[in-house]
């Protein structure tokens, strides 16, 4: 059972990374729009822009 | 392929209705960051992906544009610039596309909830992350019970102490905080028994970790903890939402007016920066934000915003032109007027205080939850110390108890109760074209025995409609002239006629009409003095009449005619139970009629602002609870006094920030509010019930010192579980 010396720690560290990810994430303003971040995925940039309406 | 369709006004999916609004003089928002220009703007109206990408590629073409960017969620427009672009243009642009656009400016209280939130959500990340891997060890020492070595044992225990250290230190300090706030005002809420819980159950599994001894409650520390965020981030969440909704209905104040300045030029000031006595120029076509006293220039105003009455007013110098009337023909210079404690605007001032008020004064359902939780919890823990110590136990084994006491009766499942079904609740309204403006305002809906309805602009579509029948040639003679003019009447006539030509040279004269010359004819289109027709003839219902040279002059009536959906919505609140009456500031022969028409039995008619706040009052004294629905400024006092308040989209922004929610989709979204406010009603009282039954069952075996760390922890997210699926049964009816 000495490898849970090991496994744990490793086990811990993995949790930590996401948990990072997580902080960072949060921190970057990731969850500011969530509704428009379901259709900005589907956005095509390639489209002509619309003429200029001025 | 599809994707280059004719770009059609508003939300491409129909979602929100096109605005017509157009911002008035943006530069003074603009920021400048060196060379960098930004402007937030507060875009309505924008609720699809259609809508997003039709912005942002519109914004991004103007010339110097760095970003554009719309966030879906809060509706903000960030845009940044170089070099000289005009703020109106950006404005402008959105406008085009047929969108509300104000200008945005971040308050202390927002930006205060936003960094909250935040912190709040890390925390949770912490605590999630904690609870997740000392679950995991706890497993591993449940499972190996009996066989596992007391060395094996006690290092799994020290090392889920040393992971819930941080999260009781980082996480737990929202609640200690919010406990010894509470507790330095000489009260008690609900962090008090959590942060007790929090601090005895680690502090016992330490000593219990060094005695060696089986169970340690570090799982459940940080289990309590998670839990206990999600609800409180859910609460945050919903109540920043609703101070967003609040503030953007603000921003719409932010406008700016155009003033003249001593040397005669005029400028272009934020509305909240002119002082009285300052001359304002109020172009055709545009919303007075300040009350005025009229200088120069006479002409026709549209104060159904204010007054309720549908048809326009013929404005003249020395007259006072009130704060969201807008000006119809001509160019007005005015006087602004000082805070003059008489005013109308000051008037409702005071009632929208009286109407906070008694609002906050509201208790909700969670906060009188948990002031009979708080003592209940306490007792019992204190009682099952007690006890055991009678009983003969030892001390630390009674403390055990009692912290098993603690623990197991945590308020999870009531601490998510209520937010889980406001959040469901509220996201199923906001998709049906409800925004409710504040948290507790389902609840107050739910209570509604008694509706009380404004008629122009609420009932009716607040506008005039054709109705007389013509000939065509007659309406197209008319429309002629008509097209020439921005008066209610005369656009309610060339929407009856269609497209056609106008007169050349039409001169419009305030108050009485417009003439022109057509084939060697004098065309005259206005009131019956100005065509010299027989004034005998006018009934009640708003008229023009239309006469060519020497012919019989043509009378042409309007109506404010009743929304398609009025009669139905009328119709479902009845069956709801509910008594209907309207209050209306218009004449009483239009208010009989639309509640004739309706089948409403209790109307009264040119009530003033202030009679509808007493008729509120008395409402209130003979213990109504009263839902008000009204659009104008008339009606913002009325909708800050009664028991709960719905404004339309089309309202006034006073009015919209005076009520709980404002619909957009028509009138038939007031019943659709009623039943969701009912049914989240229904499903916040079984959970709440839920976690009582719980208590009830979970006290006594703690009680009997059988609750174990393991038993803990399944009592505790399953109650949690059952009250998240419960709340979330709502979600499917929509």
């Amino acid at each position: 059972m000495d490898i849970i010396i090991y496994l744990i720690p490793i086990a811990l560290g993995l949790g930590l990374i996401g948990l990072l990810g997580f902080l960072w994430s949060v921190n970057s303003g990731q969850y500011e729009d969530l509704d428009g971040a379901a259709f900005r995925i589907l956005e095509d940039h390639e489209r002509p822009l619309p003429p200029d309406t001025d | 392929m599809s994707t280059l369709a004719r770009p059609t006004s508003g939300c491409p999916s129909g979602l929100a209705p096109p605005s017509l609004a157009v911002a008035g003089d943006l530069s003074a928002f603009v920021r400048n960051d060196g060379s960098l220009k930004t402007l937030q703007l507060s875009v309505t109206g924008a609720r699809c992906g259609g809508c997003l990408s039709k912005i942002e590629q519109a914004v991004s073409s103007l010339p110097g544009i760095e970003t554009a960017r719309l966030n879906l969620s809060n509706g903000r427009l960030s845009t940044a610039w170089h070099g000289d672009l005009c703020a109106d243009r950006v404005a402008k642009t959105v406008s085009d596309l047929g969108y509300g656009v104000s200008a945005f400016v971040e308050d202390d209280v927002g930006a205060a909830a936003k960094r909250e939130e935040r912190q709040l959500l890390m925390s949770m990340g912490v605590a999630g992350f904690a609870a997740a891997n000392i679950m995991l060890l706890s497993v591993s020492v449940w499972a190996g019970h009996g066989e596992m070595g007391e060395t094996t044992r006690r290092s799994l225990h020290a090392l889920s102490g040393i992971i819930a250290l941080p999260v009781l230190l980082f996480s737990g300090r929202h609640f200690f905080r919010s406990a010894l706030s509470a507790l330095k005002a000489g009260h008690a809420n609900m962090d008090v028994p959590i942060s007790l819980a929090l601090v005895l159950a680690y502090s016992v599994s330490v000593w219990e970790t060094v005695r060696g001894s089986p169970h340690a409650y570090f799982d459940a520390c940080a289990m309590l903890i998670f839990f206990l965020l999600i609800g409180r981030f859910l609460d945050a969440r919903l109540r920043r939402q609703a101070h967003a909704a609040a503030h953007s209905l603000a921003a719409l104040r932010n406008r700016a007016v155009k003033r003249l300045n001593a040397a005669g030029q005029v400028e272009s000031v934020k509305a909240q920066d002119v002082r009285s006595g300052d001359t304002i120029i109020l172009a055709a076509g545009e919303r007075t934000v300040i009350d005025l006293i009229v200088t120069q220039g006479n002409g026709s105003i549209d104060e159904s915003l204010v007054t309720g009455e549908s048809l326009p007013r013929t404005i003249s110098q020395g007259q006072i032109l009130y704060a969201g009337s807008i000006n119809i023909d001509q160019p007005l210079q005015g006087r602004a007027r000082g805070e003059a404690g008489d005013s109308l605007l000051s008037e409702i001032a005071d009632m929208l205080e009286a109407g906070e008020q008694q609002r906050s004064a509201y208790r909700r359902i969670a906060d009188r939850a948990v002031g009979l939780y708080v003592p209940f919890v306490h007792s019992a823990a204190l009682l099952a110390f007690l006890t055991w110590v009678i009983l003969g136990a030892s001390v630390g084994a009674a403390i055990m108890i009692a912290v098993s006491t603690l623990i197991i009766t945590c308020p999870c499942a009531l601490a998510l109760a209520a937010p889980v079904t406001q959040v469901v609740a509220s996201g199923r309204l906001y998709r049906q074209g409800v925004f409710l403006r504040s948290g507790d305002a389902l609840e107050r809906v739910a209570e509604i025995d008694h509706v009380v309805f404004d008629k122009t602009g609420t009932l009716t579509l607040g506008e005039p409609v054709l109705a007389s029948q013509h000939a065509p040639h007659e309406l197209m003679a008319a429309a002629r002239l008509a097209r020439a003019s921005r008066h209610p009447l005369s656009r309610a006539l060339v929407n009856a006629a269609g497209p056609g030509q106008v007169a050349a040279e039409v001169k419009e004269t305030a108050g009485l009409g417009l003439e022109a010359t057509i084939d060697g004819a004098l065309s005259r289109l206005g009131s019956a003095e100005w065509v010299g027709a027989n004034a005998d003839t006018q009934t009640g219902a708003p008229s023009i009449w239309y006469v060519e040279g020497d012919a019989d002059p043509v009378l042409f009536r309007f109506e404010d005619r009743l929304r398609d959906d009025a009669l139905a919505s009328v119709g479902a609140l009845k069956a709801a139970g509910l008594s209907i009456e309207i209050l209306s500031g218009d004449q009483p022969g239009a208010v009989e009629h639309a509640a004739a028409t309706l089948g409403i039995d209790h109307w009264t008619a040119r009530v003033s602002p202030s009679q509808k706040g007493a008729r509120l009052k008395v409402l209130r004294e003979e213990g109504r609870k009263v839902l008000m629905i009204g659009d104008g400024l008339n009606d913002a006092g009325a909708l800050s006094l009664a028991h709960a308040a719905v404004a339309p989209g089309g309202a006034i922004d006073i009015s919209q920030s005076a009520a709980d929610a404002v619909f957009s989709d028509g009138l038939l979204s007031v019943p659709a509010l009623l039943s969701g406010a009912k049914q989240a009603r229904h499903v916040m009282r079984q959970n709440f019930t839920f976690a009582a039954g719980y208590n009830l069952v979970a006290v006594p075996v703690a009680f009997a010192g059988l609750v174990t760390p393991l038993v803990a922890a399944i009592a505790m997210s399953a109650s949690s579980l059952i009250v998240t699926l419960n709340a979330l049964r709502l979600h499917r009816g929509a």
